[in-house]
């Protein structure tokens, strides 16, 4: 941690050791997981505290909204592969864990946090992975900090991976399979498919969308307005349920509510169960929530 | 033993003194390992019979790849059971619609790329040792290369791992499509360096081939405007597949091997590889032309061809076969720094080799910042491993101290257990190792390895401090 920032010393303090708590983000997501079950609710730094072009890096608080930090990227022509509604913050986005619509272009959500600087379950403060943009030293805790929904240890900062907004982005639409429109794209950023329809955003150089959205036109795509989705996820089964949207190629769907609690070996729920022990012995980060309460 | 015997075929569990040898070092310069029995399995389910056996009869395990490690993840320590997986070396699945293949971990890297090879699809994570590195050293290591720049390290095309956890039993963690289910076990696994249990099948995302690919030569009469350059591309807001740099030393010793024309009166050349859609390639080409011209480059050169662009990478590929002939030994760091202080620690780097009084050979991952100092020697020379580990201490500290960190992509292994306090303190270590004790409660699976706290090691020494001839 790097010392002397008074807010993750005041975060740190504000956690403490006792008493059940949790993060409180935009709330945005709030119910998801089981809900806080009256856990303290604390909140994360907010501010942009480093950017740095050059390195394609940002340390901002984990308090920060999702908008604001857009916002100040979009001056460097920058951003960072997260997503999520109006409201949601950079801490709430990592806990919840869900990857961009973006994610064919941008990555994963798990790819993009490069280090974290957390508060544990026993009111000591850590730092997980590192700020440089390659890093194998250690255990991987920011992949498992991602989508744990603040049931490991408590994000109060974090160096996030920026990538270049790309020049030129489009959606086009059309009643065609997604795989033909996978076969004649290359890396298109998005693939949505809603059973008759497909919708494909893409991404890059002026001239390449171009040739690209040519080429999707022989096959009866025009351009559309981005798709709305519905708020709740389900997981690719093989059949849409009605309202349904699949991201084709990501394994979700995006409908009207949530689907159930999905289907996971019992090794795996055993060793899930040792691992928040492990991290948080006595119970007190996010009690009322479970990751494995939520398909996708 | 005899458990282990009757769980494998008998010619797959060997006890003699060539093979304990054989299996008792990795490709770092770390001696001394002590290897037990060791066994060839060839299904899960013989794996996890092995590492049933072993921790039964109270034994730790090990499990080895192809032993091209260069931390010493793969080297025993008091005579575990060694699980050697190049036998389970199968491609089970190849899914060209869902871009996606199921592995085992014996699967030699290079040998999935050939496999795919008129698919349209690739593998993305390239080590340099791909000729001989697995699939699951790749895995367990976090292995990166030169196009993890844009495509990223191991870690990002790995979907899914069957894993046999150091208790026997067998799990999948991730899976194909998506988000992780729950916690991302799958992200904590991966570069676990075999502390974690083993993975026994494995399924790695495929990249789609890009349709343009542009390489270019840029030549520079300082590493410093080299190293700059790197710098400029990178705020200037263009992500190449691969940015990589030779220095001066590393560009003498390839060129009679590989005919590139690499210019050997420079002090530096950086390749830089460009893909994507035409368009954007060309943009680019002209951009870090531009660029390089600004920070000194005296020419920048575009491959013309198929062949050339061939020469231009065999050179960087071949640099470690070239080095041979310089000094018989070698001795490869790597750390990451700050793109933005390439320059600064660079040079750093050659003082401290001076001040040493050795030889070091730069050809690195610039893109990223990921340094790989070669420090050539010749291990019969008196005293000069300590020289060597001086070194390679020193480049540790100055990297973590301009920002960086200790490894980029070799790992820790036990090879730099010692300078995790250097990054971590106590408390981050201490977290580290809860993850750990979740996959591995007792401690048995390759338990000297990555923590300062864990169990140590201390018959393993660094080459050439050893009596002459006691290990081949
Ligand atoms: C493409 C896409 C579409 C999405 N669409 C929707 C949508 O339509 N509606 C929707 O509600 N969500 C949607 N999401 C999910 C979205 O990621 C989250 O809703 C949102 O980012 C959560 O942020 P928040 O600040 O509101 O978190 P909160 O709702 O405040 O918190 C969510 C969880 O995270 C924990 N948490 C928050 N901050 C921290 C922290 N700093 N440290 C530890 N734990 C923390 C909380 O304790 C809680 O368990 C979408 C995501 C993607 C990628
Ligand atoms: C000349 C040379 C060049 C190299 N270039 C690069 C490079 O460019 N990039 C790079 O990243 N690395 C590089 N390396 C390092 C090395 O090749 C990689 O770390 C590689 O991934 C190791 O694979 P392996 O099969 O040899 O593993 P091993 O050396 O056998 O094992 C490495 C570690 O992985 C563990 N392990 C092996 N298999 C499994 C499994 N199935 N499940 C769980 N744990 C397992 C072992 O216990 C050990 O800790 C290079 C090495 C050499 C010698």
């Amino acid at each position: 941690m790097t010392v002397g920032d008074g807010r993750m010393e005041a975060f740190r303090s504000e956690v403490g050791d006792s008493g059940a708590v949790c993060v409180r983000g935009g709330a945005t997501r709030w119910g998801v997981g089981g809900g806080s079950a009256g856990a303290r609710e604390v909140s994360a730094p907010v501010g942009i505290m480093a950017l740095e072009p050059a390195e394609m890096t940002v340390m901002v608080g984990a308090g920060t909204t999702l908008t604001e930090l857009a916002g100040e990227l979009a001056v460097h022509g920058l951003e960072v592969g997260m997503d999520g509604p109006q409201g949601s913050t950079v801490g709430g986005a990592l806990a919840v864990g869900r990857s961009a619509l973006r994610r064919r272009r941008v990555g994963q959500i798990a790819d993009v946090l490069l280090q974290a600087d957390c508060v544990g379950a026993d009111g000591v403060a850590f730092t997980a992975g590192g700020p440089t943009v390659k890093n194998v030293t250690g255990y991987d805790l920011c992949r498992l900090l991602v989508g744990s929904l603040g049931t490991l240890a408590l994000v109060g900062r974090v160096i996030l991976r920026t990538r270049p907004v790309p020049v030129c982005s489009v959606w086009l639409a059309g009643e065609v399979e997604p795989d033909l429109v996978l076969e004649a794209t290359y890396r298109p950023a998005s693939v949505l498919w809603d059973g008759a329809r497909t919708s494909v955003l893409l991404e890059g150089h002026g001239a390449d969308v171009d040739q690209m959205v040519e080429t999707l036109a022989r096959l009866g795509l025009a351009a559309a307005e981005p798709p709305v989705l519905a708020p709740g996820r389900g997981r690719w089964s093989g059949l849409l349920p009605d309202g349904g949207v699949l991201e084709v190629g990501a394994g979700v769907v995006h409908q009207p509510d949530d689907s159930g609690p999905p289907i996971v070996s019992e090794g795996v729920l055993n060793l899930a169960a040792r691992m928040r022990a492990s991290f948080d012995p006595s119970g007190r980060l996010n009690p009322g929530r479970d990751p494995y309460s939520r398909a996708a | 033993m005899s458990d282990l015997v009757a769980a494998l075929d008998p010619e797959r569990v060997q006890v003699g003194d060539v093979a304990r040898r054989l299996y008792s070092r990795d490709a770092s310069v770390l001696r001394g390992g002590r290897a037990g029995v060791i066994c060839f399995p060839v299904t899960t389910a013989e794996v996890s019979a092995c590492v049933v056996a072993a921790v039964a009869h109270g034994r730790d395990f090990v499990v080895r790849g192809a032993g091209t490690g260069l931390a010493g993840g793969a080297v025993p320590c008091d005579e575990p059971v060694m699980i050697v997986l190049t036998r389970m070396d199968r491609i089970l699945e190849v899914d060209e619609s869902r871009r996606l293949a199921w592995v085992e971990p014996g699967v030699v890297n290079l040998d999935l790329s050939r496999h795919l090879g008129g698919t349209g699809l690739h593998f993305a994570p390239d080590p340099s040792s791909q000729q001989s590195c697995t699939i699951g050293g790749n895995v367990a290591n976090n292995s990166g290369g030169p196009h993890c720049l844009l495509y990223g390290v191991t870690s990002a095309h790995v979907l899914a791992v069957e894993v046999v956890l150091p208790d026997g039993e067998v799990v999948v963690l991730g899976n194909e499509e998506g988000d992780s289910v729950g916690y991302d076990l799958r992200g904590a696994f991966v570069g676990g360096e075999g502390t974690l249990g083993i993975a026994t099948r494995i399924c790695v995302r495929l990249t789609e081939d890009p349709p343009e690919v542009a390489t270019l030569l840029l030549d520079f009469m300082s590493v410093g405007a080299a190293a700059e350059t790197v710098s400029a591309i990178i705020a200037a807001g263009m992500i190449p597949a691969a940015l990589e740099m030779m220095d001066q030393r590393v560009v003498e010793a390839v060129e009679p091997f590989v005919n590139a024309g690499y210019p050997t009166d420079a002090a530096a050349v950086l390749i830089v590889e460009l893909d994507g859609q035409p368009a954007g390639v060309a943009d680019e080409i002209m951009r870090i032309g531009e660029l390089a011209s600004t920070h000194g480059a005296r020419s920048v050169r575009v491959a013309a061809d198929e062949g050339e662009r061939e020469r231009i990478w065999k050179g960087r590929k071949s640099a470690f076969g070239a080095i041979a002939v310089i000094k018989p030994d070698y001795y490869l760091n790597d750390t990451v720094i700050p793109r933005t202080k390439l320059a600064e620690v660079v040079e750093r780097i050659y003082e401290i080799v001076e001040e040493q009084d050795l030889i070091v050979m730069n050809v690195f991952h610039a893109g990223d910042g990921n340094l790989h100092p070669l420090l050539l020697f010749d291990a019969r020379e008196e005293g000069v491993m300590e020289r060597v580990l001086a070194a390679g201490e020193e480049i540790v500290r100055v990297s973590v101290a301009a920002g960086g960190v200790l490894s980029g992509e070799h790992g820790i292994g036990l090879e730099k257990k010692r300078f995790m306090s250097l990054q971590f303190s106590p408390a981050d270590l201490e977290v580290q190792s809860r993850l750990r004790a979740a996959f591995d409660p007792d401690g048995r699976a390759n338990p000297a390895k990555v923590l300062p706290s864990g169990a140590s090691c201390g018959h393993v020494t660094s080459l050439g401090r050893l009596p002459e001839g006691t290990w081949v």
